[in-house]
C-alpha cells in the first residue's frame, strides 16, 4: 500500500515525445485506470513507475521516496501484462508460490500455504491449484497471473491491459472480480487500457493522456458529466459524445464554437425538425441516426420506438456542454 | 439482388456435423446476419452459400434456382474476408478493375464502372495511389470496392471488420450499412459480435453447435428468446436466469419464486420442474418494499447508467438502472420485474415456453 506520485515526468523515445511533463498522484488504496488511444503514453506512465524506464526529466516517488536508481524488483511492485507468462511445465500451485519461494525473501512453508490459498479462493481457482498450468482455460490463466502479482503483497499494482485478450463474458466477470479484489484488499493500483468501459466500471479516478499529456484526472462521473476538453468528452460514452458547431441551437454563451450533447442529452418531442437516417435496435435501447442541419447525430430513444428512417423528429438539447475555439469546456 | 433460401442444409465434416438442418430464407435487399461462437456453424453455412463448401445433403436457392452443387464461379457473388487481401503492386483503380478486366470487360464500360464505384465509397481522391500506403480504412474500402464493381446479385462478408480496433470498426460498421442502404444488395454477414448483428442486420440467424437456434428481427430476438442459449447470447449484459423448481400451467400468469409470486405473460404451455425465469436487466426495478430482494455485491458506473449486480436466492441478478440513483454495496433492494417481458424457460431442455408474449414472435419464426 502506497501512494504513488510522478512530477514532472517527461520521456522522449528517438526524438518522440511519449510523455510531456506530466504530473499525477495515485492516492494509497485507489485504482487508478489511465486511459486513451494507442500512443497516449499510458503504457510509458506505467512502466516509468515499474522502474522498466526511467524518465529523461522529472521525478517519480513511491511512498513518499523517489524512486531513481531503483531496479524494478528493489521498487516492490508487481506487473501483470495482457500477455500473461505462465511456467507451462509447472502447476496452478506452484505457478502461485513461485514469486514467494525467491531466496531473498525466505517466506515460511505454511505462510506460502496460507497466502496461496487466500488468493486461489478469491480468484475462485481454488479446484484447480493442482492442475498444469497449460491445462487451464484463457480466463484461468489470466487469473493465475494476477494471483501470481497478489501472492506478494507489494506496495502496488501495475496492470497492462490485463483483459483485453479474454472474451466479453470472462472481461465482465473479471472487471467486477478485479474492483472487488482492489477494494477488500486496499492496495494502490495503476492499470492502463483504451477500453472506457473499463475505465468506468472500476476505477475510483480515471487519468485521460493525450499524446504524452495528462489532460483529465478525476472520478469516472466527474470525466464524464464534467469533461475539460472536447478530447477528454469524447473518451467515455458509447455511442461518443455528438459535437456540433456550437450556434446550431440557440442559447449558446458568448464564446462558445462548438456543443457537446450526448446522445442521451437530446430531448425528443419539442424543439426543431431533424430527419430520422436510420433506427438502430439495439435490445434494451434504439439509436437514432439524424440528420440536422446538414449535421449528423446520434441519439437514443425507447426499445420499442414506432419510428422509422425517414419520419421527422423535433429534437433540443438537454443537458449542452460547451467548448471553446480550442476545444476546452467554458464553465 | 437476390432472395437466398437455405433449406434442410446440412454439413458434415468426417464424423463431425458443422451445420445440422438449417432453413431460412433471406429476402432480396436484406442485410443478414449469421450470429454465433466460433465453432457454430456460421461461417460453414456461409461457404455453402458462397460454394467454397459444398452441403452434404440439403439445397440452396438464389433466385429461385438452385446452386448447391454449383462452384462459386458460377453463383455471381462477391466475398469479403476478414483479411481483405489487395494487389500490392497496383494502385487502387487497377486493384478495383481487375474484375472486371479478367471478365473481359474493356476501356470505357470499366471507367465507368470504377469511377461509380469510387464514388459510392468516397475514394476518388485515392483512385491513383499505390495501395501501400493506405491506411486501414482506405484498404477495406478498395477490398469492398473490388467487391461491389462486380454488380454481383449478393455479397457475403465473413467478419470483416474483426480485425479492426472498437473505435474504427463502429465507424467502419457504419459505413457498410449506409453502403448497403445506398445499394440494395442482398449482404449476408457473419459475425460472432451481438452488437454488431443487432446494429446492423435486418434480420438475425442464432446458431449455436451447428443448429439454428432462432431466426427474426432483432428487435424481436432480444424481447423473445426461443432458447436460454439465445436469452445469454444477446445483450449486454445478457438475460438474467432465476433457476427455482415450480410449474406454470396453460393460461397461468403468475410463478411461485421462493414463496414470492411473480406475474409473467400468460402462458400457453404447462410444465413442472426445473424452470428458469428470464429477466434482461433494464426490466428490473428497484423497490422499497417488494418481496422478492436481492443484496447489492457490485455497482458498475457506466454514464447515464450503471449495473447494479446482486445477490438473490435463486443466483446472481444484474440490473440496468439510471446512474442517478444511489446504490450502496451490501445494500438490501426490493425487486419487481416488468412482468410483460418476462420469459419462462424449461431448464432441461433450454427451450422457453409459448406465452401471450412470445407467441407471435415463435409461431412463425
Amino acid at each position: 500500500m502506497a501512494e504513488v506520485v510522478l512530477e514532472n515526468v517527461t520521456k522522449t523515445f528517438a526524438g518522440t515525445v511519449a510523455l510531456d511533463n506530466v504530473s499525477l498522484t495515485v492516492p494509497d488504496g485507489s485504482f487508478v485506470v489511465l486511459l486513451g488511444p494507442t500512443g497516449a503514453g499510458k503504457t510509458t506512465t506505467l512502466r516509468m513507475v515499474s522502474g522498466l524506464d526511467t524518465p529523461d526529466r522529472g521525478e517519480v516517488y513511491i511512498d513518499g521516496e523517489p524512486v531513481k536508481g531503483l531496479a524494478p524488483a528493489e521498487r516492490n511492485v508487481a506487473m501483470v501484462f495482457q500477455q500473461y507468462s505462465l511456467y507451462p511445465h509447472l502447476t496452478v500451485r506452484q505457478n502461485l508460490e513461485f514469486p514467494l519461494k525467491s531466496p531473498l525473501l525466505k517466506t515460511p512453508r505454511e505462510e506460502i500455504d496460507r497466502k496461496v490459498r487466500e488468493v486461489a479462493e478469491v480468484l475462485q481457482i481454488a479446484h484447480k491449484l493442482d492442475n498444469k498450468a497449460t491445462a487451464l482455460s484463457g480466463g484461468e490463466m489470466q487469473r493465475v497471473s494476477i494471483g501470481r502479482a497478489l501472492v506478494r503483497d507489494p506496495q502496488i499494482f501495475l496492470m497492462d491491459e490485463p483483459l483485453s485478450s479474454l472474451d466479453a463474458k470472462l472481461r465482465a466477470d473479471l472487471r467486477i472480480e478485479l474492483k472487488r479484489i482492489q477494494a477488500r484488499s486496499g492496495a494502490t493500483l495503476l492499470y492502463v487500457t483504451h477500453d472506457q468501459i473499463e475505465a468506468m466500471t472500476m476505477a475510483t479516478h480515471v487519468g485521460v493522456l493525450n499524446e504524452g499529456k495528462l489532460v483529465q484526472f478525476g472520478s469516472p462521473r466527474a470525466v464524464y458529466e464534467q469533461p475539460v476538453s472536447v478530447y477528454a468528452a469524447t473518451r467515455l460514452g458509447q455511442p461518443r459524445i455528438n459535437v456540433l458547431p456550437a450556434d446550431i441551437f440557440a442559447g449558446a454563451p458568448l464564446g462558445a464554437a462548438s456543443i457537446g450533447l450526448r446522445p442521451e442529452h437530446i430531448q425528443q418531442g419539442a424543439g426543431e425538425d431533424a430527419l430520422v437516417k436510420r433506427v438502430e435496435h439495439l435490445g434494451d435501447q434504439t439509436r437514432l441516426h439524424l440528420t440536422f442541419r446538414k449535421h449528423d447525430l446520434i441519439t437514443v430513444t425507447d426499445a420499442h420506438t414506432p419510428l422509422r428512417g425517414g419520419e421527422t423528429i423535433k429534437i433540443q438539447p438537454l443537458k449542452p456542454l460547451y467548448f471553446d475555439a480550442a476545444g476546452m469546456r467554458l464553465a | 439482388m437476390a432472395q437466398i433460401r437455405i433449406q434442410n442444409v446440412r454439413k458434415e465434416f468426417g464424423a463431425f456435423t458443422a451445420v445440422r438442418s438449417s432453413s431460412f430464407t433471406i429476402e432480396d435487399g436484406e442485410f443478414f446476419m449469421l450470429l454465433g461462437p466460433s465453432g457454430c456453424g456460421k461461417t460453414t453455412t456461409l461457404r455453402m452459400m458462397a460454394g467454397l463448401e459444398l452441403p452434404t445433403s440439403g439445397e440452396i436457392f438464389i433466385d429461385g434456382e438452385e446452386v448447391g452443387m454449383k462452384p462459386a464461379s458460377k453463383r455471381d457473388i462477391a466475398f469479403v474476408f476478414q483479411m481483405f487481401a489487395l494487389y500490392p503492386h497496383m494502385n487502387v483503380r487497377k486493384n478495383i478493375s481487375y474484375p472486371l478486366v479478367s471478365q473481359g470487360l474493356r476501356g470505357e464500360e470499366v471507367r465507368s464502372r470504377v469511377a461509380e464505384v469510387a464514388r459510392i465509397l468516397k475514394i476518388e481522391t485515392i483512385l491513383d495511389k499505390p495501395v501501400g500506403g493506405l491506411s486501414g480504412g482506405d484498404r477495406q474500402r478498395v477490398a469492398l470496392g473490388r467487391a461491389i464493381v462486380r454488380r454481383p446479385k449478393a455479397f457475403f462478408m465473413d467478419e470483416p471488420l474483426g480485425a479492426l480496433d472498437a473505435e474504427f470498426r463502429e465507424h467502419m460498421a457504419e459505413e457498410l450499412r449506409a453502403l448497403h442502404d445506398r445499394m440494395g444488395a442482398t449482404t449476408v454477414y457473419v459475425t460472432h459480435d451481438q452488437l454488431e448483428a443487432m446494429q446492423m442486420g435486418d434480420k438475425i440467424v442464432v446458431m449455436n453447435h451447428g443448429v439454428v437456434e432462432q431466426f427474426g428481427k432483432p428487435q424481436q430476438i432480444y424481447d423473445w428468446p426461443a432458447t436460454k442459449f439465445v436469452a445469454q447470447f444477446i445483450g449486454s449484459p445478457p438475460m438474467n436466469f432465476l433457476e427455482f423448481e415450480g410449474m406454470i400451467g396453460v393460461g397461468g400468469g403468475a410463478i411461485d419464486l421462493g414463496g414470492i409470486e411473480v406475474k409473467v405473460p400468460t402462458s400457453r404451455e404447462g410444465r413442472a420442474g426445473r424452470l428458469t425465469l428470464g429477466v434482461r436487466p433494464e426490466h428490473v426495478k428497484f423497490v422499497s418494499d417488494g418481496g422478492y430482494r436481492g443484496r447489492v455485491s457490485a455497482v458498475e458506473y457506466l454514464g447515464t447508467t450503471q449495473i447494479v449486480t446482486l445477490a438473490t436466492s435463486h443466483g446472481d441478478l444484474k440490473a440496468r438502472i439510471s446512474s442517478g440513483h444511489r446504490v450502496q454495496e451490501r445494500e438490501q433492494i426490493g425487486l419487481e420485474f416488468d412482468a410483460r417481458t418476462l420469459s419462462v424457460f424449461d431448464a432441461e431442455t433450454g427451450k422457453v415456453l409459448l406465452s401471450d408474449g412470445n407467441q407471435g414472435v415463435l409461431r412463425h419464426g
